[in-house]
This record gives C-alpha cells, structure tokens and sequence, in this order.
C-alpha cells in the first residue's frame, strides 16, 4: 500500500472531509490536553515561565517529521506528495512578525482560539472575531499590499535543498537541536521560578 | 491557604446547581505527552491525506465565502477572495480545512469536559479589566488574521506541519512568530502577569 492514502485515490473528496474532521478532532484534544485553552498558560512562554508552548510545537514537531522521514525512508509515503507552501521569503518573515505580536497581545493563535472558545473562553471567541475582521481587512486592501506578497519568491524549497545537506542529516541536527531546546527550557523554568520565590534553588 | 479554600468551597457550592461539567479541572497533561500526541495527529494527517495541519485557512474559507454572499462580483474581482472560491462549482465551506477547524473544536471541548475545564470565563492576568483584556483580544485575533495571509499559514500551518516537513518559509515564519511576541512581551506584560 502507499501513502498519502488520498494521493493515491484510496478515498474521495467527500471522505476526505471526513477524514478532516476525525483528525481535527485529534489536534483540538491534544491541544486541550496540554492546556493551549488558556491564554494564560499559552503566553506564559514569553515570560518565560511556563514554557510549554516550546515543549509541545517541538516534541509534536520531532514526531511527524521523524515519523515521516522513516515511513518515507521504507517507501511507504511518497515525501514528494505531501504539500509543502512555497516560500516567499520577505512578506512570511513580516507576516511572521505580526503573528508574533497577535499571539502576545491577543493570548492565542487560530488554532487555540477554537479551542478556547469551544471550552468557554470568552476571550477566545472575541479572538475569533478579530481574526476574521482581520482577514476582511487583508481580502479588501489585498489588491494594494499584493506585490508585497509576492515579493522574493524562492519556489518550494526546504532546508536540506537550501543547506545543501542530507534530508536525514537535518531531521538528526533538529531532534539534536529539541533535545538541547527542551532541556535549556527545564533549567529556564526552574531559574524563574527560583527567582519568583517559588522554589528554593 | 484562606483564599484557595474560599475558592475551592465556591467551585463545589457551583458544582451543585451546574451539571458535570463544573468541578474542580484536573491537571494539564505533561508537555512531551501531548507533543507527542499531537505528532502523531500531524503524522497521520501526511500520511492520510498528504497535507498537515491547519487553521487559519478555515477562517478565510468563511470570509471569502461572506464576501461572496454580499457581492459576488467584488469578491470575484479580487484574486485574493477568487483563490478560495474555486470556480464556483461548489461552496468555499466544503473545504479540507474547513472541517479540520469544526474537528478542531469538537476536540476541544471533548477534552475540556473530559478534565472538567468547560467555564465560561476570561483568561487573563490580576491587574486588568475584562474590558480591556476583550479590546486586547480583538486587536491581537486582528493582527494574527493579517499575518496568518503573509506568512501563508499560522503556528498550526506553518510551526508544525511547515516545521516538521522541514519548509524554508515555514522555519523563518516560526522564528519570527517566537521573535516577535518576545519582542512585544514586555510592554503588554500587565496582561498576563
């Protein structure tokens, strides 16, 4: 059998939406699961005294990407077929920026906001509401800013092509550089709270 | 110790006229176990369906299909809103991502109930008032909602799945989103803390 099970018209369209649905099921458990309801919990990472947000994106992250290159490695998934957007360097780094101050000053990012307000937040809902106004306002100047946003193309590129390293070398130098990540992390929550008086050093 | 007791006490006397779902939220789960989780959920998602994860994709589905409904022209005009609406053969909301986002709430609120974490409250530091933490909350959804278009995707999109498949984009998006918000921290630390 090969995969991905869609590229390979295992399924439909309409089951593809089913499919959606089972797996957006997962993301919204998981994400609850780690406490990425709570604003509070989420930005605590820029104070750098909960830094769970790092802990899970990269411990999530280490997984598929690990996952992806052993399933692509045996030849059960065709890396080729999964889609990747292509890089426009300038505008995502800007577009990077603006998400950065949204996610400090608004408490969350898209993802959790549906997770706050499917559990109550109200914080979480108006969040919801300035994303789409936020969307109307990108869709109606759209025709003024869409230079900028096709600025500096570099077509679909990754890191190894980019490095010019091997794919496995990178994904061995990320799970290397998670592990120190996680570790710096642990010893960054304790020196805080050590430093709040909440633990004796 | 006297507060934390008043308030225990005022979430059991809750408990009584609430149903299940108020009662006192058992702990988050430790950060590597719902990493791993979440991996996985990726993971499966490339390997069903040769995509990963998303959710800002979902929110422009159902502005562009708002735009739609008020003025087909103006949104057929603008390239921005046509992208989403396809050649209109079938509506922008029956989309891939669309569905993953209602998964996405569903989950939530699985999981919430499941931990007793359902409340309707707002999430915010000691020293601010609701008010200002709901204008807050609007502004920064705002700033999230231009960005998420620049960047081509938001944490979901562009951190994890982008992330994880190694993308170029996707790595410098992820360290400008970590890049800014520390950046902006300081000044809106009253908050949160």
């Amino acid at each position: 059998m090969n995969a991905p099970f869609f590229k390979f018209g295992l399924f439909g369209d309409n089951v593809s939406l089913i499919m959606a649905f089972l797996i957006g099921i997962g993301f919204g458990f998981f994400l609850e699961r780690a406490g990425f309801g709570s604003a509070r919990k989420l930005t605590a990472q820029f104070y750098l005294t909960d830094l769970s947000v790092f802990k899970v994106m990269f411990s999530a992250i280490v997984t598929a990407m690990v996952g992806l290159f052993y399933l692509s490695w045996i030849g059960f998934v065709d890396l080729s077929l999964v889609y990747a957007t292509p890089t426009f360097i300038v505008p995502q780094v800007i577009g990077g920026l603006l998400l950065g101050f949204g996610f400090v000053i608004g408490g969350y990012c898209p993802g959790t906001s549906a997770v706050a307000a499917a559990t109550g937040r109200i914080d979480g809902m108006v969040y919801l509401a300035g994303i789409i106004a936020g969307l109307v306002a990108f869709g109606e100047a759209f025709p003024m800013v869409k230079d900028f946003y096709y600025a500096t193309p570099m077509g679909q590129v990754t890191l190894p092509e980019l490095l010019h390293l091997p794919y496995g070398l990178v994904v061995f130098l990320v799970v290397l550089m998670a592990i120190g990540g996680f570790a710096g992390a642990t010893w960054v929550e304790k020196s805080m709270a050590v430093k709040k008086g909440t633990l004796r050093a | 110790m006297q507060a934390t007791t008043e308030s225990l006490t005022a979430d059991r006397v809750g408990a009584l006229d609430k149903p299940a779902a108020v009662r006192v939220p058992q702990p988050y789960w430790n950060p590597y176990l719902a990493g791993f989780g979440l991996g996985l959920v990726l993971l499966a998602a490339f390997v069903i369906m040769g995509r990963g994860l998303g959710a800002s994709g979902a929110f422009t589905s159902l502005v562009a299909a708002g735009a739609n409904a008020v003025s087909p022209e103006h949104a057929k005009a603008n390239e921005f809103y046509a992208e989403y609406l396809g050649d209109g053969t079938k509506s922008p909301l029956m989309d891939w991502l669309v569905f993953e986002v209602l998964g996405v709430f569903t989950g939530g609120f699985i999981s919430g109930v499941l931990a007793g974490r359902v409340k309707q409250t707002v999430e915010k530091g000691p020293r601010v008032s609701v008010g200002t933490r709901l204008a807050f909350a609007f502004v920064g959804g705002g700033l999230m909602g231009i960005g998420a278009k620049l960047a081509r995707g938001c944490t979901s999109g562009q951190g994890l799945t982008g992330g994880s498949l190694l993308n170029v984009g996707s790595w410098a998006a992820m360290m400008a989103i970590f890049g800014g918000a520390y950046a902006l921290a300081y000044f809106v630390r009253r908050q949160w803390q």
